[in-house]
């Protein structure tokens, strides 16, 4: 096994890209990231991508983005884990680079979601949970998350209000990320008087429907040094799975993927959650910031929303999150977002973080859920010292 | 949904029949033919009685593509009272008066509508207990 560093980044702006189509939105990113890594050539491109087939009617991505970025003839393909599929394809460029397979390999993840009326995206984003037993009753995937939500709440005695910290936090966080979706910033107050969609769950525990796409270059990390001025090592890469029915699992308030994905990343990279300067956690809903942070270990079952509530995922706290602004505010175009979890932690590990950075950043964490816990993947980034 | 998917699913869409671990004797629902307790294999039969209580519900506004016809809807997890977790619509009941802890029963109900394949899908949905229990 030979170690891995990233050796560029890019990411194109989450939003409402009307004028720009899914294969577009990839190489924007690609040749970003390319650019920043002073690359013109690749042995291998890994596609995270969950809904083209549903929303855009097209499959096959890698050859296509291969193609189209300049690429052709290089090995390629689309990785799928439903809202994972960023770490996913990650996991596999990782995969190969350390294997010994590959040495420059460009990890993209790309989602174009706002092209479909609202009810498509709906079926085609619960395709994430179990066809016949959750989505078939007519769940959508918020409905799923408000389950889990309400039963929080009832459990440890949370109001709904006490969830606000989390919103609040990622759209504090993205007024100063160019790249992100909502650069504007909402207070507790108006929290409590966002609508409504799907009780518990209002429009401000909820990350975006949205386009964008990410992309990193991945080198062996001995060569890295040579190729970029401000490599970093990914120390951890590691996934854990679950039961794809929230039904299935003993505990629905508890994790077990994401504790088996982190529990493992940490014991790579021999690290504890003490040792991490930031988390970019998966913060689809805020329900799901609170499970992360417990099954993460940085609180006890029931004592993740305690965290947000004192104050302690902020830049200044004891573990920031959404440094960013996260699913909630950056944005959360699904089969990217794990691929924009890791170059915000590359910005941070950079010091290029500006207002948002963290003060001597040097191990940030990034963990990517698909479905509501089934798949996770966590990555563990440290800056290499000169 | 599939003519031929739905069909396959009508011992537990209709019956609610799951499975029973001959080895460490956990009841399952949905099947699976391996038991998630102790990993044996489990395919005997096992048709759950159909009474629980709310674990968690919530309402749906914003509905998957075949489900508008029903909004609102309230769905649900319920605990049967065998032990598993079961993810259903209830129904006969309004939102607001729906508790954790409220005592449901399995009735057979419309899920879905026709959708192009023209099949009308039954299922399993949950309402307040009103049947006497045995």
């Amino acid at each position: 096994m030979r170690d891995v560093a990233i050796i560029g980044v890019g990411q194109t702006k989450v939003g409402e890209h009307w004028d720009v189509s899914l294969r577009h939105l990839a190489l924007e990113a690609v040749q970003a990231a390319m650019t920043d890594a002073g690359v013109t050539r690749a042995d291998a491109l890994y596609v995270g991508n969950m809904l083209s087939g549903e929303l855009a009617g097209q499959e096959h991505l890698g050859a296509l983005v291969a193609d189209f970025a300049g690429l052709r003839g290089i090995e390629a393909f689309k990785i799928e884990a439903a809202c994972g599929s960023g770490a996913a394809a990650l996991r596999m460029g990782y995969v190969a680079v350390a294997g010994g397979l590959a040495d420059i390999v460009i990890v993209v993840g790309v989602e174009k979601m706002t092209d479909a009326l609202g009810p498509d995206t709906t079926m085609a984003l619960a395709m994430a949970a179990d066809g016949d037993y959750e989505a078939a009753q007519g769940l959508s995937f918020v409905a799923i998350n408000a389950l889990l939500m309400r039963r929080y709440m009832h459990e440890y005695g949370y109001s709904h209000q006490d969830f606000a910290p989390f919103a609040v936090n990622a759209h504090h966080n993205a007024m100063n990320n160019p790249h992100a979706m909502f650069r504007f910033p909402v207070t507790a107050e108006r929290f409590a008087r966002a609508k409504m969609i799907c009780d518990p769950i209002n429009l401000l525990d909820s990350s975006p429907i949205c386009d964008g796409a990410a992309a990193v270059v991945l080198a062996p990390a001995d060569a890295a040094r040579t190729l970029s001025a401000a490599p970093i090592r990914i120390v951890a890469s590691a996934v854990g799975t679950d039961t794809l029915a929230v039904h299935d699992r003993r505990d629905p308030l508890v994790l077990e993927g994401a504790i088996l994905s982190t529990r493992r990343a940490y014991e790579q990279a021999g690290v504890g959650p003490e040792d991490i300067d930031l988390f970019e956690l998966h913060d689809a809903f805020s329900i799901m910031a609170a499970l992360s942070l417990e099954a993460a270990g940085f609180a006890d079952k029931g004592q993740g929303l305690r965290l947000a509530l004192d104050g302690e995922i902020g830049i200044d706290g004891r573990i920031p999150v959404a440094t960013m602004g996260g699913l909630k505010a950056r944005g959360h175009p699904v089969g990217a977002t794990g691929i924009y979890q890791v170059v915000e932690v590359v910005q941070q590990l950079r010091g290029l973080a500006g207002a948002n950075q963290v003060p001597n950043a040097r191990l940030g964490m990034a963990q990517n859920i698909g479905g509501s816990g089934a798949t996770v993947i966590t990555h563990i980034l440290e800056r290499m010292e000169d | 949904m599939s003519v031929p998917r739905n069909w396959r699913l009508q011992q537990q869409r209709y019956c609610l029949v799951g499975e029973i671990c001959e080895k460490c004797g956990a009841k399952i629902f949905p099947p699976r033919d391996v038991c998630p307790e102790c990993e044996a294999p489990a395919q005997t039969p096992f048709a759950f009685s159909g009474r629980g209580e709310v674990y968690s519900y919530s309402t749906v506004y914003h509905p998957p593509r075949g489900f508008e016809e029903f909004v609102p809807y309230t769905v649900a997890l319920v605990r049967l009272e065998e032990g598993p977790l079961v993810t259903a619509q209830l129904t006969d009941v309004d939102a607001d008066q729906v508790r954790i802890g409220m005592p449901v029963e399995m009735v057979t109900r419309k899920v879905q509508g026709g959708g192009e394949e023209g099949a009308i899908v039954y299922g399993y949905k949950f309402r307040p207990a009103i049947r006497p229990t045995a």
